[in-house]
């Protein structure tokens, strides 16, 4: 629905602006963070303000058991930028697959991007932690593969089929103006993609890779179904080894959102930015 | 119908490709419920996440400074915070704090089951997405046309419900239709919950068989089927709905 057929004082629709928060007049600035913190540390607090001498606080309990549960999330980042890593590579890879001037480079391609791209993330994560072997043995050396890497990996496998699809989308949404042009001025079919199209392709796919980072940092969480100790596992260590005090469970959850939230809001108003700032006028 | 099964307990024998759940009259009756229980939990979901997309995005358009901030907040919230959290943070953390009502045989049980959180959780999280996808639909609306309604004497919500909300929706489907399949792919969370859907029965019965392999490629292939269907439906109803003459 780019154009509208017809010029006219009182069309039937607008054209559709992309879905952006510029409209937001409410912005989350630095220090909301705070009354939001200080909220989530102490609401609780008050009400078992008196639940006896022996059991320490859910501020306190909470406070102690805070790096831990950072160590955790932290380990989520390193996985989230590891599978991010892996997937862009052997997405792009596949995304430029999809353009291939073979048929079928080009329809394998768009059967595995398709294939992982409408599977459950859930499901594909089970499906490398079951099916990877727990030890790889290249040339005789025996590489181990623990439970966080086949939870990277397989988290990398929904990543690589999206990455595929914005590569796709990316050099597809440019002019064919542009191909036409680099093939008069003799330029080859390597060198166009490289030289010419990618390089603009790069500052059209940013904002949606970055909006997939972040989806995928949200997924990393998935990993503690499976058994991999990062901040959700923790979180659910940690309340039973307090004895399940109920409590307790508000105040820890809500920590954990407020992690995430912290690492992902930032990037999507990035994002945002982003596609205003790249958006094409036309 | 019975050949149809044995078929399957014969190429057990034959090659070891193991799938319980057609041969097996007890697995089969699992993997059917957990099929139901998913396709229950996914029309849930899609019809609260789309009622609260097109409220809320009549909220926003509200004069009141609040009501928008309020909205917006919400947005903002589920969309930065892992959907796994989320449900942990209604089952266990909100779950926790209601009261629980007796049951018919003298037990306890709590208020809501996990069920009913997993749909709760997951409608408020794709809801937040659906709010965006209506408010840019609204947005494509011409003021001109709220104006038109305007001076016939509609109501604001009159306004909404009569004029943009139906403009909107055309727009609004191809995204919505994304958001929708991402949905119905995020239901397989509620198996963190123990609500009985087809990853929770598929769980249970490759633990009772040891046939992971087999399996998963069925969960799959069942996925894809599932989401193809809603996509044909969709596109289906998209183009039932399409304004003459408008796009394309």
């Amino acid at each position: 629905m780019n154009n509208r057929p017809y010029k006219t004082d009182m069309p039937v629709l607008l054209t559709v602006k992309p879905m952006s928060g510029d409209k937001f007049n409410f912005k989350l600035k630095l220090w909301h963070v705070f009354p939001v913190l200080l909220f989530v540390l102490f609401y609780s607090t008050f009400g078992f303000a008196d639940a006896g001498p022996a059991k320490s606080s859910v501020f306190e309990t909470l406070v102690r058991w805070m790096p831990l549960l950072l160590k955790g999330f932290l380990f989520n980042l390193l996985i989230s930028v590891l599978a991010m890593g892996v997937g862009t590579a052997v997405g792009a890879t596949l995304g430029l697959g999809q353009i291939s001037q073979s048929a079928w480079v080009r329809k394998f391609a768009w059967f595995v991007t398709q294939f992982f791209r409408n599977s459950p993330w859930l499901v594909l994560l089970f499906f490398a932690m079951f099916l990877l072997p727990f030890e790889v043995e290249i040339v005789g050396v025996k590489i181990p593969l623990p439970d966080w890497l086949k939870a990277t990996i397989g988290l990398s496998l929904p990543v690589m089929a999206n990455v595929s699809e914005i590569v796709r989308g990316a050099v597809k949404s440019l002019p064919s103006g542009q191909w036409e042009a680099a093939e008069s001025l003799a330029y080859t079919r390597t060198q166009t993609l490289w030289l010419i199209i990618l390089p603009q392709c790069v500052k059209r796919m940013l904002p949606p890779w970055m909006n997939l980072y972040s989806i995928l940092t949200m997924a990393t969480v998935l990993a503690s179904i499976v058994g991999v100790s990062e901040v959700m596992t923790l979180t659910g260590q940690v309340l039973s080894s307090e004895g399940g005090r109920p409590e307790l469970l508000a105040p820890f959850y809500s920590f954990v959102l407020l992690l995430f939230f912290a690492y992902c809001y930032p990037i999507a108003r990035f994002t945002v930015h982003l596609e205003k700032r790249f958006a094409v006028i036309s | 119908m019975d050949i149809f099964f044995e078929w399957f307990r014969h190429l057990y024998d034959t090659t070891g490709i193991n799938l319980p759940f057609i041969y097996d009259a007890y697995d089969r009756n699992r993997m059917i419920d957990g099929f139901w229980m998913t396709i229950k939990l996914s029309i849930t979901c899609l019809f609260f996440s789309t009622i609260i997309g097109m409220v809320g995005a009549w909220l926003q358009g509200s004069p009141l400074k609040w009501t928008r901030r309020i909205v917006n907040g919400y947005i903002q919230v589920f969309r930065n915070t892992p959907p796994l959290v989320q449900m942990y943070f209604f089952y266990f953390a909100i779950g926790s704090l209601l009261p629980k009502v007796a049951t018919d045989y003298g037990g306890e049980a709590p208020l809501l089951g996990s069920f009913a959180w997993a749909a709760i959780s997951l409608s408020f999280f794709a809801g937040a997405f659906n709010v965006e996808i209506f408010r840019s639909g609204v947005e494509a609306v011409p003021k001109s046309t709220i104006e038109a309604a305007e001076a016939l004497g509609f109501s604001r919500l009159q306004i909404y419900r009569d004029i943009t909300l139906p403009l909107a929706l055309r727009v609004s489907l191809p995204a919505l239709n994304n958001n929708l399949v991402n949905l119905v792919k995020t239901t397989t969370l509620a198996y963190a919950i123990a609500v009985p859907e087809m990853l929770y029965e598929a769980n249970q019965i490759w633990s009772d068989n040891v046939n992971v392999t087999e399996m998963m490629i069925f969960l799959l292939l069942a996925y894809f089927f599932l989401v193809g269907i809603l996509v044909w439906g969709m596109n289906r109803w998209e183009q039932s709905m399409k304004i003459p003459g408008y796009g394309e």
